[in-house]
């Protein structure tokens, strides 16, 4: 593979540094992102170049900031995309995608995608240990991923996070910290530990390769559509980070020529939890700047009060003619029991999230119900099961006994929904 | 009255290496002042046109966020720690 990185580029003063591991401009402090040589890459990354490859994220390898081969190359991304004619009927759209990362390699969430890039990178620097400051999911992959590679994994995350991703970062060997204290306080706890040891954090000094990652997402959306790009998406929001290089990546893909629609038309939408909703709170009063708030919702993936990339965010929102939308602890829980009972997705509270924004934006007319729209859901539900254990179908417990079985199936929604059915078959 | 400040390695390039300071600055803006009167060059990275902080940077005073205090109205108090950190910085180059 040729690589095609030209360097970091800074967003504020728009010089371009080497590409090493930093975050931020050394001159002014702005953040910094990965820039290519995409005029080199135009006519020679096409479809046919593409599609020829393995369908994981590296077959799109031109366009990570990668100077080598990756050394670990594991199958990360490549999800499906699929049709979502249930959940569209109920909600009045009528041509709803779902881009499913809850089932990504190897940890179930899209945060597998921008490890993978953050730990090729960290490789190419030397560096031996991998850490993150993570509300969870980022933290499993973290230590999924260097375990594989053979290398440390120190993950930092609040003291409050779910079981499940507690136990999935344990699991694979990697030291875990918990931090009495919320995602702002671990992160800043993690930018300082950053300036004293040679650790690859990936979301801190790695955060403009790590970043690139989401990237991939957007590649495949487009290419599952047959190489075209939606109307709308709809993306769940903490960092503020997936939802811009979403947007990158359609405007990259049209300017290679891949794809003939215009990137500036697809409506990016973004998702926030009410008790965590700074950037779509910001895009609602059309602020430029953020301002921060003290998480309060069961969407614990979504709670970083601070984000990092709530300016851009909330930029691309913008520029895009898009939208952003906020759901209650209430509305989360539904949506995730929507998607689920429409779908047969079980998402984690986040995709509750993008579920049930997705659905005020329908109410507010901001998505059109004739365009392709998708929504992004990014991590699976059995991490955040807790949050859901009160609600969907019934349960019965009975002793093993056929009459028993009769009584309680009598009495169940299941009987009287077959029925209805037989009713309405009738007539 | 003194605060001290802790100044993210990021910034030593604007500071001859110095990565702590004491300061008798009543406030934000007047720390403010008294970095440009020590470090010249380096305020103009912290603070935008506007007078405001610049959205990429990111102040604790003894590891709250300055903007859950009141921001540039917060008046420091004696011994208070203070950070000034790029977000997202990182690197132990």
């Amino acid at each position: 593979m040729s690589s095609y990185l030209l360097g970091l580029e800074c967003r504020g003063c728009g010089r371009v540094l080497p590409a090493e591991p930093t975050s931020i401009c050394d001159e002014c402090y702005s953040p910094v992102e990965p820039c290519y040589d995409y005029n080199a890459l135009r006519g020679k990354l096409t479809r046919e170049v593409l599609q020829s490859r393995p369908r994981d994220m590296w077959r799109y390898a031109e366009l990570l900031p990668l100077r080598r081969e990756p050394q670990a190359r594991l199958p990360v991304g490549g999800t499906p995309l699929i049709e979502a004619r249930n959940l569209g009927r109920a909600l009045g759209h009528r041509a709803l995608y779902i881009k499913n990362d809850s089932m990504n390699y190897p940890t179930l969430s899209f945060k597998d995608r921008v490890v993978s890039v953050a730990l090729n990178a960290a490789l190419e620097f030397g560096y031996d240990t991998l850490a993150c400051s993570s509300t969870g999911n980022l933290a499993n992959a973290v230590a999924a991923q260097a375990a594989r590679a053979g290398i440390k994994a120190v993950v930092f995350v609040p003291a409050d996070i779910e079981d499940a991703k507690l136990t999935a970062s344990r699991i694979y060997g990697a030291t875990v910290i918990r931090v009495q204290g919320n995602y702002d306080a671990v992160n800043r706890l993690c930018t300082q530990i950053s300036q004293e040891r040679r650790w690859a954090f990936v979301n801190v000094n790695f955060r403009p390769f790590y970043a690139e990652g989401s990237k991939t997402v957007g590649y495949e959306i487009a290419e599952q559509l047959g190489w075209k790009l939606p109307g709308a998406v709809v993306v769940p929001m903490a960092g503020g980070s997936l939802i811009g290089r979403i947007r990158k990546s359609f405007s990259e893909l049209a300017y290679l020529g891949i794809v003939e629609d215009d990137a500036r038309e697809v409506r990016i939408c973004g998702a926030q939890a009410s008790g965590c909703a700074p950037i779509a709170r910001a895009v609602e009063t059309g602020r430029a700047e953020i301002t921060p708030e003290r998480p309060d919702t069961i969407a614990r993936s979504l709670v970083i009060g601070n984000p990092a990339d709530g300016p851009f965010a909330a930029r691309a929102i913008r520029e895009s003619g898009g939208s952003a939308a906020h759901a209650t602890d209430e509305e989360l829980i539904e949506g995730i029991r929507l998607l689920a009972s429409t779908e047969g997705i079980f998402a984690e509270t986040a995709g509750g999230v993008t579920v049930a924004a997705f659905q005020k934006l329908m109410a507010q007319g901001a998505i059109d119900p004739d365009q392709p729209a998708v929504l992004v859901i990014t991590g699976n539900g059995l991490k955040t099961a807790e949050a859901v254990a009160n609600v969907g179908g019934e349960v019965f417990l009975i002793p093993p006994k056929l009459r028993e079985f009769d009584r309680v199936y009598a009495g169940s929604a299941s009987q009287a929904a077959q029925e209805q059915a037989a009713q309405e078959l009738v007539a | 009255m003194a605060i001290t400040v802790k100044l993210g390695s990021p910034f030593r390039r604007h500071t001859g290496g110095a990565d702590k300071i004491t300061s008798a600055a009543p406030d934000l803006p007047a720390l403010f002042g008294d970095l440009e009167s020590r470090f010249p060059g380096l305020t103009k990275h912290l603070v935008g046109d506007n007078g405001e902080p610049r959205p990429f940077l990111n102040i604790y005073v003894n590891e709250e966020d300055i903007r859950f205090l009141g921001g540039k109205n917060y008046k420091f108090a004696d011994d208070d720690e203070v950070l000034l950190i790029p977000a997202v910085a990182g690197g132990s180059n």
